[in-house]
């Protein structure tokens, strides 16, 4: 790919979730070529891992599907997943990215994805995807829809990498398509622009003393019952409690878990809380209708567009219970959850016993986000998100001209923001490429 | 090794049981306690008013004489340790605070002792695997509930001694004397402090719940490490059985009787009849005296 001194017309995102997927659909759409480099197996993100999403309810991977199709046979995007971002040379116009490809040990280019490896392997661990909620095996893809269809092995998992023995998917497989030899390689991409959109994730639930350090059996966080509520999921969308399988009949939700506790946790609202929680305990009573659902909140924070809607017809259609207040300790007594709380609004103790509880913790960025700003040479603030140009007029732009940011690794977002967010990087992109 | 001792009113008076086993084993482990002279009372409360001076001063000065005699000082009630400790932090942290304070009573302390709990000092100083080595009488089978309260743990960034939601000291020393520790959500629940004697049926109350909390997870012995919440739970336990008639009473220890027990000293000198529910019927069941 020679430049010859000219301005290189061509994108990289990173991270493929629904931000990076929205801008490199955007930049592809306006001619540009997109390399869209995503560290999972297959593109999707975060959105993949909901059921359905607020405030229309409808299910997340219907509206995520499509998108994922699109970018996976779109002809200017160039997808490489299982890869990350190793090094980051040059200037807007002229970045070369050393990206690393990961050992999948399997191969891509003979595989077909017929999925009989994944049907056939022995090995059956708690899967990172399912947030434990269910088993996944050593040979795996993220959903049955993956973008793309390609399974790779976690070799941590895995009888052949840890014991020598097994080959059950090498067995199977009928084209010969797995390499247990395969070793990570480093391709260069020539681009003009990056967007970063790596996304976030959830302060763990062994931060929290109070709440047992994540070790009182059916205390999950939020993105967990997401995968206990999805049709995808460990229990095809049962709301079942993790430690018998029963279906919980009072379920507690807490939220501001870890948010806006300077003391001792994050300062910062992480803004989606409020709405998947209604949207949970909404969910929940959808497919639970003789259950109780009790929230826990300090404020409920419903700015977006038809926000507050949702949430009124939660308290007043649904009978979801509102409790103005923190709780101070969950500890298990007699196979029940016991939450301590207060209620502000009466200034009274509470004490709920409960099934289940469901914790709405922090959005923080993703661990690798801070070692990403350095390749990329951009700054992160004190809480490790990306700093953007300017708080209020440059909300996409960077202190480097060519690099953008889209979506949660700039700040918590929800998914219409993030998207927007997304939007306004890929015309970004798209005008300095114009301009050049 | 000798290491600075104050023990504070209560040990000279209700828990006598707690100072005599304290100073016991203390040898047996290979340290002495040197009591400090003319100690005073500790002031008993921390002052939550950031400019109550005067509140501070009997710690200070306490602590002013310690350094005089050396360089470590430790304490068993838990309360003792929290003043001392946090005052002791404070004069390090705060030079206007320090300055006024030494004006006060004529000293000139700049904060520079240690202050180690009974506990810590066998944690640190020794190390649980050395003193599991000197247990002469394991206390196979007991089951004991590690019970710690407030005071040693709270606030977590003043005291430093454990985690505060979780902590796992005492549980640790349960282990190296052979018991069994039995886990109980109340574990660092208040046992409603000075409550006992504005408002009795609040802390009759807390101790029902810790009592009642630990027996149900299997406890036959509850471990104490505070006077103050061993009045609570141990001799408010005649009034938990007017209130519950069901309650069945269960022995509090000082964690130095479990400690005395393990090491093999005669159980005449371990000051059970200070203990008010009677403790020797569980344990010579138990075959331990």
């Amino acid at each position: 790919m020679k430049n010859n001194g000219r301005f290189i017309k061509r994108a990289m995102v990173i991270g493929g979730g629904i931000a990076g997927i929205s801008a490199s659909i955007d930049i592809g759409n306006a001619g540009y070529e997109v390399v869209l480099v995503e560290k999972l197996p297959s593109i999707g993100g975060r959105m993949l891992q909901l059921s359905e999403t607020f405030p229309t309810l409808d299910c997340a991977q219907c509206t995520l599907t499509p998108k994922t199709v699109e970018t996976g046979q779109h002809p200017h995007i160039k997808l490489l997943t299982y890869s990350e971002v190793d090094q980051v040379e040059g200037k807007a116009g002229d970045f070369t990215v050393r990206v690393r490809r990961k050992a999948a040990y399997v191969d891509w280019e003979k595989c077909t994805g017929c999925g009989l490896c994944q049907e056939k392997c022995p090995s059956k661990k708690p899967s990172e995807f399912d947030r434990s909620m269910g088993l996944g095996k050593a040979i795996y893809t993220l959903s049955p829809q993956a973008v793309p269809n390609k399974p790779v092995i976690n070799p941590s998992n895995c009888r052949y990498f840890l014991e020598k023995k097994c080959r059950v998917c090498e067995k199977v497989c009928p084209v010969g398509a797995i390499d247990y030899e395969q070793q990570d390689r480093f391709v260069e991409e020539k681009v003009g622009a990056i967007i970063s959109a790596v996304g976030f994730d959830l302060l763990p639930m062994e931060t929290f003393g109070e709440y047992g350090y994540g070790a009182v059996p059916d205390v999950i966080d939020g993105l967990a019952f997401e995968r206990l509520n999805s049709a995808s999921g460990p229990t095809t969308g049962a709301i079942q409690r993790p430690s018998d399988g029963k279906i919980p009949k009072e379920v507690v939700f807490i939220q501001c878990t870890g948010s806006r506790d300077p003391e001792r946790y994050k300062p910062y609202c992480s803004r989606v809380c409020c709405m998947y929680t209604a949207k949970h305990a909404r969910l929940y009573k959808h497919k639970v209708h003789d259950g109780q659902v009790y929230i826990f909140y300090m404020d409920i924070r419903s700015t977006g567009k038809g926000y507050e809607e949702f949430i009124q017809q939660g308290i007043e259609e649904e009978g979801i219970l509102y409790l103005r207040g923190r709780v101070s300790r969950i500890f298990r007594d007699d196979g029940r959850i016991v939450i301590w709380g207060v209620d502000t609004l009466t200034g009274k103790k509470v004490e709920v016993s409960a099934d289940m509880v469901v914790l709405a913790t922090a959005i923080i960025p993703q661990g690798e986000a801070k070692e990403l700003a350095q390749r990329l040479g951009i700054y992160t603030d004190e809480h490790g998100f990306f700093t953007e140009a300017e708080r209020k007029l440059r909300p996409v732009e960077t202190n480097r001209e060519g690099i953008y940011l889209a979506g949660c690794a700039q700040g918590p977002k929800d998914i219409a923001d993030a998207v927007a967010h997304a939007n306004g990087a890929a015309s970004k992109v798209q005008a300095l490429f114009a301009k050049n | 090794m000798e290491y600075l001792y104050f023990p504070g009113c209560t040990l000279y008076t209700k828990a006598k049981n707690f100072d005599q086993t304290a100073r016991d084993c203390s040898l047996l482990l290979g340290f002495e306690l040197k009591e400090l002279p003319n100690w005073t009372c500790c002031g008993a409360t921390f002052p939550l008013a950031t400019d109550n001076i005067m509140a501070l001063l009997p710690p200070s000065r306490i602590l002013a004489k310690a350094r005089e005699e050396g360089t470590t000082l430790t304490t068993l009630c838990a309360i003792c340790f929290n003043v001392i400790k946090r005052t002791n932090r404070l004069i390090q942290n705060d030079g206007e605070k320090r300055d006024k304070i030494n004006n006060f009573i004529e000293m000139n302390y700049q904060g520079d002792l240690r202050i180690l709990h009974y506990l810590e000092i066998m944690k640190q100083e020794i190390g649980f695997s050395q003193i599991k080595e000197k247990v002469k009488k394991p206390l196979a089978g007991l089951k004991a509930a590690a019970y710690y309260g407030c005071m040693l743990l709270r606030p977590f960034d003043e005291m430093g001694f454990d985690d505060k939601e979780r902590p796992t000291l005492l549980e640790e020393f349960l282990e190296a004397m052979g018991a069994e520790p039995v886990d109980f959500p109340y574990k660092i629940e208040c046992c409603g402090s000075f409550q006992s004697v504005g408002s009795p049926e609040v802390a009759t109350e807390c101790s029902y719940k810790i009592l009642s909390s630990a027996i149900k997870n299997g406890a036959e012995v509850v471990v104490s490490t505070c006077p103050m919440c061993t009045f609570n739970i141990d001799h408010k336990q005649s009034d938990i059985k007017e209130k519950y008639l069901s309650f069945k009473p269960i022995p509090v220890l000082y964690f130095t009787q479990i400690l005395g027990m393990a090491m093999g000293l005669d159980y005449q000198t371990l000051g059970f009849e200070q203990n008010f529910v009677d403790p020797l019927p569980l344990l010579k069941e138990k075959g331990f005296v």
